[in-house]
């Protein structure tokens, strides 16, 4: 191997920005590092846990399985956000009045809140939540929209069941029922079955748009009213309305409603965590055994060789999994588990080939001559001497563990808590992203996991060429 | 030729493979069965099977509450005993040994093969031929592009393809099953051609020749996963492995002595080179029975990983060994096979060297 002296890291890495690959690799790498100091920063442990498995209540208001929002370039159409309007916040656009009916104890509130619609498709759901304060009866609730071009749609009136009930109003017949009518008697046409609540809402009718059930999204100033008629002294309405969008945010969302940023900047970390630690101890520890086992010779060797030939055996991947599937273990005993399959692996071999040709060398006859321990031999003359041959490689099989990790997860057999890349995977092909083409949920994982593997595998490939000249002219 | 050493060269390498084989499967037992603890599982379903039989039996419906337990008591301890549970698990654990050493496989907990069959060997056997198929076929040919590809670089290197090769080697650290994905919202998900998953078209067609057709549709996507996968690698290591060989001093002797191109290639960089290639190849076709579990999950492709990872998930014990125990033989039966090869050609063991 190479005889040249070892330089130091400095000098390496002054060589290895010498190489294309290398530069690329170091700038992936360094781009991924801030991207997890980032991930860490921003989003504490703690917190990306209790957000990730948080279940819908936490994410109720953005909507589900949509894409990020700059997609809208590759749409080429401007695709609605997400407008959420609160009558207990007040904005622009939001107001609320209560008046007293005289001679009773009831009151009118009626809340009314306004947005300019200005997108080139329709909103994916509507919602609205409403939290009522009443002590009997509760609040009878009537909806209007006064739409853009003067129409004006009408919600029958209905009471609510509870202090928090909520209108899903994109998936209400009732809605779809009275919308439906309203634009068939109208229009006096045939209205289309096709046509869901939110086109009924959000449409420039035409009676040949509703027949064939096909209407262009009516863009203006919209106006939606909500009046109830409230019983009892400290009865009251608060509502809120979400007007939910088709992209959400820099990453989208899942049809949990999550946005996938949390796991896909928490990947990050564990994914080079996982890698380098896997790749660094399997390594060294493969190192330190086999420079024991050929140093040592006989009955030591022998043993480390056979164990080497037992490991061959062991169907790796399947132990992994069953460990993996039986135990339900958390990333780093995954990570345990990993080492302990993998220190008896291929790398024992070359490694000892390597250390027995080192041992005849003359400064390590020199050393025994003087009297050097086997241990000094081993770690201080042996070992630092190997270790420039072996960083290549080292560096070359972190991919191999963060898909290996990718692998599991993907089976949904990855920590229970932690998001990573693999279980995006994992909830994508489980949601059906790869049958109904929701492409963003496989590609975003997928980009980041290919960014870790070509880092790696280009800094691996650049040190190869320093480390083996020889390799260099080939 | 064959001489006394040399067979007792091979003897000591077919106990020594043989002992690792051993070895090997019993710590696969032990883990399979979770040191014992999926035998709790095994006799908390056989105490519940014996109890729904005897409640539904109509000749104990008189039967008191007390009695009625005692008997399912009874025959409980009778079918443990029967099964050999009663003994303690280290026991067990060597007449599992046993049996899977001798390929008695047993019947699988809870799968059935797909014709009904509870027998481990009827399980295996049903998915071999579909995991051979698909994995054995795609190794075939990656080799064969590997080694083909390999020799033209190494005989035009530094020309435009070559380190076109080498520049993109590192796709190859991307495993065959994501690639897979990609492959699917390609050609599944954007462009509608061909099938995500699956071997044969649903309901499968009833003539074999469309039948043929419908699978090796399938078949594409998979085998493309893995041929993308490892082809610029595997190029790149091929062409380099025969560029060392084509810089020995030999080959520099062979070549200054005017010999043709043609004779030098064939005879001093091929023949040496071949017997780590046929090593290699051996060593993934038999690697490639074991089917990919993540590859055959992605594509729901019928295998042998699909079969390990059910068992997996019904913490099916017998056919997780099962598999375990046929792959280890099929692989040291190779690796003695390979041994004994290099024995004939190696003149160092006939002179008792090594």
């Amino acid at each position: 191997m190479s005889s040249r002296p070892v330089s130091g890291i400095k000098a390496t890495l002054k060589e290895l920005l010498t190489y294309k690959s290398g530069v690329l690799g170091l700038a992936i790498l360094a781009f991924l590092v801030a991207f997890s100091i980032y991930a860490v920063v921003t989003i504490p442990y703690d917190q990306a846990i209790k957000l990730w498995r948080g279940s819908e209540d936490i994410w109720i208001e953005n909507p589900r399985a949509v894409p990020p929002e700059w997609w809208e370039i590759f749409v080429g159409r401007k695709l609605p956000r997400t407008i959420k309007l609160d009558s207990r916040i007040q904005t622009f656009g939001v107001s609320k009045a209560v008046t007293p009916i005289a001679g009773t104890d009831m009151k009118l509130v009626s809340i009314s809140f306004m947005f300019d619609y200005q997108y080139d498709d329709y909103p994916s759901e509507l919602n609205i939540f409403f939290h009522a304060k009443y002590t009997k009866d509760p609040p009878i609730v009537k909806i209007t929209i006064q739409r853009p071009d003067g129409l004006t749609l009408e919600i029958p009136r209905f009471s609510l069941r509870a202090p928090n009930d909520s209108l899903y109003y994109s998936i209400s017949e009732e809605v779809r029922k009275a919308l439906a009518l309203y634009a068939a008697t109208k229009y006096g046409a045939n209205v289309s079955d096709l046509l869901d609540q939110l086109e009924l809402t959000f449409g420039k009718y035409s009676r040949e748009g509703l027949e064939k059930g096909n209407l262009p999204v009516e863009k203006g100033i919209y106006r939606m009213n909500i009046e109830a008629t409230c019983f009892g002294e400290d009865s009251d309405l608060e509502a809120k309305v979400v007007i939910y969008g088709q992209v959400y945010g820099p990453a989208g969302t899942d049809n949990l409603r999550r946005p996938l940023e949390i796991a896909l900047l928490w990947g990050a970390p564990v994914a080079l965590a996982f890698g380098l630690t896997a790749s660094l101890v399997t390594s060294m520890l493969q190192m330190i055994i086999a420079t024991i086992g050929a140093w040592y010779g006989g009955v030591v060797d022998s043993v480390i060789q056979r164990i080497t030939e037992v490991y061959m055996i062991l169907p790796f991947l399947p132990f992994l999994i069953i460990i993996a599937a039986f135990y339900k273990v958390d990333i780093w005993v995954i990570l345990t588990v990993v080492i302990v399959l993998s220190i008896f692996g291929a790398g024992i071999k070359s490694t000892r080939a390597l250390v027995l040709s080192i041992k005849e060398y003359p400064y390590i006859e020199a050393a025994k001559a003087y009297g050097a321990s086997d241990w000094r031999i081993i770690f201080l003359y042996i070992i630092p001497k190997i270790i420039p041959p072996i960083v290549p490689g080292l560096i070359g099989a972190v991919p191999g563990y963060v898909f290996l990790e990718a692998a599991l997860s993907f089976l949904g057999l990855g920590d229970p808590f932690l998001p990573t890349w693999g279980k995006v995977l994992n909830d994508a092909y489980n949601g059906g992203a790869l049958y109904r083409g929701y492409y963003y949920w496989v590609l975003e994982p997928s980009i980041l996991l290919m960014l870790t593997a070509f880092a790696f595998a280009f800094l691996g490939f650049a040190l190869d060429r320093i480390v083996n000249p020889r390799l260099r002219e080939m | 030729m064959v001489s006394k050493k040399l067979v007792k060269h091979i003897a000591l390498r077919a106990i020594v493979i043989y002992l690792t084989v051993v070895v090997a499967v019993y710590l696969t037992i032990i883990v399979a069965n979770m040191g014992g603890k999926i035998d709790e599982f095994v006799l908390g379903d056989l105490y519940t099977s014996i109890y729904e039989q005897i409640n539904r039996d109509p000749r104990y419906r008189s039967l008191p509450g007390p009695e009625k337990d005692k008997l399912v008591k009874q025959m409980f301890e009778l079918e443990v005993k029967r099964l050999g549970y009663d003994r303690p698990f280290l026991e067990r654990s060597f007449i599992y040994l046993k049996n899977a050493l001798t390929l008695d496989l047993g019947r699988a907990l809870f799968m059935t093969s797909d014709s009904g069959s509870r027998l481990v060997k009827n399980i295996i056997l049903e998915r071999l031929p579909n995991t051979v198929m698909l994995f054995t076929t795609v190794t075939v040919i990656n080799f064969f592009i590997h080694l083909f590809l390999g020799l033209y670089l190494s005989r035009h290197y530094g020309s435009f393809f070559d380190k076109l090769v080498v520049a993109l080697s590192p796709t190859s650290t991307l495993p065959g099953w994501f690639y897979g994905i990609f492959l699917i919202l390609i050609f599944y998900t954007w462009l509608h051609v061909l099938p995500p998953g699956g071997m044969v078209d649903v309901p499968p067609p009833p003539d074999p020749i469309s039948y043929a057709l419908s699978v090796l549709k399938h078949m594409i996507l998979p085998m493309a996963s893995w041929i993308i996968s490892g082809f610029f690698l595997g190029v790149y290591g091929t062409r380099t492995f025969f560029l060392i060989f084509s810089t020995e001093d030999y080959v520099e002797a062979a070549k200054a002595k005017g010999l043709p191109p043609r004779l030098i290639e064939t005879r001093y960089i091929l023949r040496p080179s071949l017997p780590p290639i046929v090593t290699n190849f051996a060593l993934s076709l038999i690697g490639s029975w074991g089917g990919a579990i993540i590859t055959e999950t992605v594509f729901e492709w019928p295998g042998l990983g699909l079969v390990t990872w059910r068992a997996i998930q019904s913490f099916d014990t017998p056919v997780l060994v099962g598999i375990t125990v046929i792959y280890a033989y099929l692989l040291a039966a190779t690796v003695l096979i390979l041994d004994f090869v290099y024995a004939l050609i190696d003149p160092r063991i006939k002179a008792g060297i090594a």
